[in-house]
């Protein structure tokens, strides 16, 4: 590969040279601002072109499949440690580059039509790019310092999106929750670097997976923790998920790309990177694996029990990423990276569909209020749709292609990366802490049940039935005149989306299912391609197991799938999810809560700290540390107070006192 | 060249006096800003021509005769890898203060002007001095301006606090001369033929051991003056009194050139001086470094006053650099010696950018704000940029600084153990809590005082004030070892010296007249100390 790697900095500068010229020249020229579709096409094109570049090195590296670095300059310097700005290009950081690129610039060419209303359009379109710059530099950098650089840096962005629309401070609550909760992870981050860098003496990938064996198994378990940790708050898990579905306050679009698709993700990537590190200590697969069907389960439950289209959606992406770090805590590291590739495609989709449903109910609001109406309402909430697939026809279509791609029926994507996800997990349970592994698998299989039931429970309500605004809201009577389906901008890359949903699964196809007929197989492109760069379990379940999991996924799924049609078809969600509620009870009222886990944060952690530093701290600085400082300057004027009695400036008093001391000199000289 | 400094140095003190004769107010400002510009551009030669590999002496070096009859104390000026960065610091901050403050000053405004421009040869007479003598004479004539800067020109409760400012540094520095009286003597005796010497080269000689006790007292006494003016907690009571009051300049200088005066110091005399003195108690500061940044961080948070807020973040940010000077390897100084000069940029714009806003809405207070993003957007840019600076953020200047420094403590052989920097990098979480608080409740929200809406954005002089800040705050996030490889070879060997000097000291040492502690502190295990010495580690154990 050396002789393509001098492109890879230019996929990276691109978008940066996107962002500043949008950001230069919005910042500067009021009518540069105002030409909308020149913004849009830079910033489009900034990722576009990377893209194609990143395409042209995957044809190329089909030949010769040697990773390949480029040093661009020293950036840290100082005694021993030395860090350089380099890329590296391989199989698995070119695979997330196309995935990052690819749908970046779908997303990019969305937002011209999406955001096309919005005075901060510029800086909407230079913080995009600016976004893909820093993720770029996550997914190619080559030792971990850059990488910090990228993931920080796609923190800023994520924190910059969030908060775009800043006058609301709700809206900016959640962006500054997101950079805080990221910031948990990014301190165990930089812990595990300082512990890498202490045995390796250096921050690189290649020289780091060259000295593995110079790690206690201590360190090993340590430095995977630490890493695992930071994951888990760029990538939404447990503990750390909770800014997640709070982060949904930004653009939809921004929620398509960074939240769903790209950033969150991020986590995978770097344990996958890591992966020949995680495979020494089978206690630490253990832990990302419990992580990662903990996560799932979790976010399903509560997924189950929101209106927000946009929520639902994102606890949906926290549920589908704990099914990708049970992929990684069992070994399964192509199958993890396959679902990154195949759930970037679906829920890309979904968001973005959503999106358009928005954006047409924000429109019915609009016209309302034209028509002298005042009617209110969220128009995010599920409750106040229902029927739109007869209004929004191409949103309905490519948003049902990716459910039934989320919910795993086959053959669409979504199936072959989840299959593979649960037989991987089942073939962990044939090895060490086998019994956890099969208890997870179970979890995974509740979850991949609930994954289908709330995902058509949220198509169903949106789309199907009738639509329930006129009668829901007074004053909105006859609304459904003003519905509309978006532009073309916004529906072509619907359909791209709902295209690669379906047909992106085919990248994965299980080896056994083509063996069975013709005895061996090498139909797993992905595997194959990836096979260089991570370091994956061995698959030991035979051929007959592989299929009973596979018909059981399938089954699972469908049920899912039937219950919601039988709960949802074209009822009113509110009602149906009353009957839900009964039959869970208490267990209901938990997920309805979100596990309280908000509240324990807020109110065990940040406000007791808050309050520790100005009831505590604050006051301890003033009175006494201050205080002590004041103490002595009093003691020193209290001495100087009475001696100053003696410095009267009184000629007669100094004579008086020069008399009393010669009478006593005078009297002890005589009476001795 | 040598001549070039000298003229570097006394540009200012030269512009003081010309004030003197200039009446009209514009002219004042113009002149002041002519001459700290001229300044900074004929300090450049000194920065391109400097020697990034010559060690363990300084550059551009000027000798005197001894001055003071007998006394060997002569005025010895120069430059080396210790000093040069923040040399060109101060000389960069200077013409940005005087435009900084154009505005804002409208009583007595050839005495303001005439107050920075001597600020500014003392503080360059600091960064230059080698003769210890010679930087307390400098450090003395920081003192002054500083006093009557915030004296005069503050905010309401200037008198108090520019008294307390001045006295408590003052005391220290008293405290710290006796001791350089006695250094000077001792080093006579030892190096100098009896006669009396501060001159740095005798100072830092191999021959020149003073015992062990002496240094743990001597360290102390010129710990204490350092403390104070860094200032190290719990001795900082009067910075955010001083940054509070101070006009905006005074706390640009304050913060971007007088703290460093005292981060300088230790790492130029506290450390080499007393090197096993230093090292014996480099967990003791380095605690306090740690304490500096978690407590720095937290009284921040809850502060009402957005200039209380960044004076303590201030404190949280030298803990960082007091950590990195006492992990006693190159990685952790180099990472100290850049994030003085991140400190005085990022610290320093956000004064400035305070001051900015000050002047448009005369109060400071937080909740006096909120949605002012609507109405400033280039304000906001350059604020943004500033605040991430500040929290560290990789790719801008605050990161390299902060990640040296925690890398070289976590594998500091003298501090021993890696919890100074896990708990160190806490700071890093805390640092973005106070930081984007703040800037939310300033910056975005809807607009809540009306007062606001009439605010303007900042105009080209104050974005030319800004710019160059940001520059260089993305220059050092970007390139750091542009700035860095000034000082590393001459911290690598200062800090081989130092271990050196110690260890020849330590084996010198007899056990017969050291007292118990010293022993304990020293780790001295002569053999007739043995017994005594055993004993007392089992009685620990």
């Amino acid at each position: 590969m050396d002789a393509f790697v001098h492109l890879v900095p230019w996929i990276v500068l691109i978008p940066l040279i996107g962002f500043l010229f949008n950001g230069i020249a919005g910042m500067v020229s009021e009518s540069f601002r105002k030409k909308k579709p020149l913004i849009g096409t830079i910033a489009t094109l900034a990722v576009f072109i990377p893209f194609l570049m990143a395409v042209y090195l995957f044809f190329m590296m089909q030949g010769d499949g040697e990773s390949a670095s480029i040093s661009l300059f020293t950036w840290i310097e100082a005694g021993n440690f030395t860090t350089d700005i380099g890329y590296r290009l391989d199989q698995l950081s070119l695979t997330m580059t196309l995935v990052v690129t690819g749908v970046g610039a779908l997303i990019h060419f969305y937002s011209i039509g999406y955001m096309a209303d919005d005075e901060g359009y510029w800086k909407f379109f230079a913080f995009m790019n600016l976004f893909i710059f820093a993720m770029l530099n996550l997914v190619l950098a080559d030792n971990m310092l850059l990488l910090f650089l990228g993931w920080e840096g796609v923190g800023l962005c994520s924190y910059l999106l969030i908060g775009f629309w800043y006058t609301d401070m709700a809206k900016s609550d959640a962006a500054k929750k997101a950079f805080l909760y990221n910031r948990v992870g990014d301190f165990a981050f930089l812990i595990a670097m300082f512990m890498i860098f202490r045995t390796i003496g250096s921050l690189g990938f290649s020289e780091i997976l060259a000295g593995l064996e110079l790690f206690t198994s201590l360190d090993v378990f340590m430095i995977g923790l630490l890493i695992l940790i930071g994951a888990t708050g760029k990538s939404a898990q447990i503990p750390l998920f909770v800014w997640l579905p709070d982060a949904m306050a930004g653009p939809t679009s921004v929620s398509a790309l960074i939240h769903a698709a790209t950033m969150v993700t991020s986590g995978v990537y770097v344990i996958a990177r890591l992966s020949p590190l995680y495979m020494m200590s089978a206690e630490l697969m253990l832990i990302v694996a419990i992580i990662g069907a903990f996560t799932a389960i979790v976010a399903a439950t509560i997924a189950l029990t929101r209106y927000d289209i946009k929520a639902v959606l994102a606890y949906s992406t926290v549920s589908q990423l704990g099914f990708m770090f049970l992929a990684l805590g069992t070994g399964a590291y192509v199958a993890a990276i396959f679902h990154v590739i195949t759930h970037a495609f679906f829920k890309a989709c979904l968001f973005l569909g959503s999106g358009s449903v928005i954006h047409a109910m924000h429109h019915v609001e609009h016209k309302l209020h034209e028509e002298g109406s005042n009617a209110h309402f969220d128009p995010q909430d599920i409750r106040f749709m229902g029927g739109l697939k007869k209004y929004l026809p191409s949103t309905y279509m490519t948003f049902m292609i990716a459910t039934i791609a989320i919910a795993g029926i086959p053959p669409l994507a979504g199936f072959f990366s989840k299959d593979e996800i649960l037989v991987m997990t089942f073939n962990a349970g044939m090895g060490e802490y086998g019994a956890i592994y099969i208890g997870l698998w179970a979890i995974a299989l509740i979850t991949a049940f609930m994954t289908a039931f709330y995902m058509f429970r949220l198509t169903l309500s949106t789309f199907h039935g009738k639509f329930r605004l006129p009668e829901k809201v007074k004053g909105a009577e006859n609304s459904e005149k003003h519905l509309h389906e978006s532009p073309f901008t916004m529906t072509s890359v619907l359909w791209a989306l709902a295209g690669l949903s379906v047909i992106g699964g085919f990248i994965g196809i299980p080896n056994f299912v083509v063996a069975t007929f013709t005895g061996t197989a090498d139909v797993n492109l992905l595997s194959n391609w990836l096979d260089l760069t991570t370091m994956d379990a061995d698959l030991i379940l035979s051929k007959q197991v592989e299929w009973m999991l596979l018909f059981g996924s399938v089954v699972i799924a469908l049920g899912g799938v039937f219950v919601a049609f039988m709960l949802y078809g074209d009822k009113e969600p509110e009602a149906q999810d009353r009957r839900i509620a009964a039959r869970f009870g208490a267990l209901y009222q938990v997920w309805n809560d979100k596990y309280m886990l908000d509240e324990i944060y807020e109110g065990g952690i940040v406000r007791p700290t808050v309050r520790l530093s100005d009831r505590v701290l604050a006051v301890f600085d003033m009175k006494i540390i201050d205080g002590f400082v004041n103490m002595i300057a009093y003691i020193v004027r209290f001495f100087g107070s009475v001696i100053r009695y003696f410095q009267t400036g009184l000629v007669q008093t100094y004579a008086f006192g020069m008399v009393i001391g010669v009478i006593i000199i005078v009297s002890m000289l005589l009476f001795r | 060249m040598e001549l070039l400094l000298n003229i570097v140095i006394y540009l200012p003190l030269f512009g003081a006096f010309l004030l003197l004769f200039i009446r009209r107010a514009e002219w004042v400002k113009w002149t002041s800003l002519f001459i700290t510009t001229a300044a900074f551009v004929l300090s450049l030669p000194l920065l391109l021509q400097f020697d990034i590999s010559a060690t363990g002496s300084a550059q551009y070096l000027t000798v005197s005769e001894p001055l003071l009859g007998d006394w060997d104390v002569k005025y010895m000026m120069g430059l080396d890898g210790l000093s040069m960065l923040l040399f060109m610091l101060t000389t960069f901050m200077a013409p940005i203060v005087v435009l900084s403050a154009w505005r804002s000053i409208d009583k007595h405004v050839a005495g303001f002007y005439s107050m920075l421009l001597i600020l500014q040869t003392g503080s360059l007479g600091v960064f230059a001095a080698l003769d210890l003598f010679m930087f307390y004479i400098f450090f003395e004539l920081t003192q002054i301006p500083m006093f009557f800067l915030i004296g005069i020109w503050g905010g309401e409760n200037r008198i108090y606090a520019t008294v307390k400012f001045f006295i408590y540094t003052l005391v220290g520095w008293l405290l710290m001369l006796v001791a350089l009286i006695y250094v000077g003597f001792a080093a006579g005796n030892m190096v100098n033929d009896g006669v009396f010497t501060t001159d740095w080269r005798l100072l830092t000689d191999p021959s020149f051991q003073l015992g062990l006790v002496e240094q743990t007292w001597l360290f102390l006494a010129f710990g204490f003056a350092f403390c104070i003016k860094v200032p190290i907690f719990p001795f900082h009571s009067w910075l955010p009194l001083a940054h509070t009051e101070a006009p905006t300049a005074g706390s640009v200088v304050l913060a971007a050139i007088a703290l460093k005066m005292g981060t300088y110091a230790i790492l130029r005399f506290l450390i080499p001086l007393f090197p096993n003195a230093a090292i014996a108690f480099a967990p003791m500061f380095a605690v306090l470094g740690v304490i500096g940044i978690i407590y720095g961080a937290l009284v921040a948070m809850v502060q009402k006053d957005v200039k209380k807020l960044v004076a303590y973040s201030s404190i949280s940010h030298l803990g960082f650099v007091v950590l990195g000077m006492f992990a006693f390897n190159t990685v952790g100084a180099q990472g100290a010696i850049i994030q003085m000069v991140n400190h005085g940029l990022s610290t320093g714009a956000l004064f400035i950018i305070i001051g900015m806003i000050y002047e448009r809405r005369h109060t400071r207070m937080i909740a006096d704000f909120g949605g002012i993003a609507q109405k400033m957007p280039v304000f906001t840019v350059m604020f943004m940029m500033a605040t991430l600076a500040s929290i560290g953020l990789p790719g801008l200047n605050g990161f390299v600084g902060e990640f040296l420094i925690l890398v070289g403590t976590f594998n500091s052989e003298v501090l021993g153990s890696y919890w100074y920097a896990v708990i160190g990098a806490v700071g890093v979480i805390l640092a973005a809590g106070y930081m984007l608080w703040m800037f939310q409740r300033v910056m975005f929200g809807p607009i809540t005082h009306k007062e606001n809406n009439d605010l303007q954005d900042i105009n080209a002089r104050e974005i030319a004030v800004l710019l160059p800040l940001m520059l260089f705050i993305v220059w050092i996030g970007i390139r750091p070892t542009d700035f860095t490889k000034y000082s590393e070879a001459e911290v690598t060997r200062m800090l081989e010296d130092v271990q050196l000097r110690a260890s020849v000291v330590v084996d010198n040492a007899s056990g017969e007249d050291l007292p118990g502690w010293a022993l304990h502190l020293y780790d001295v295990t002569p053999q007739l100390a043995a017994n005594l010495d055993n004993e007392t580690e089992e009685v620990e154990e």
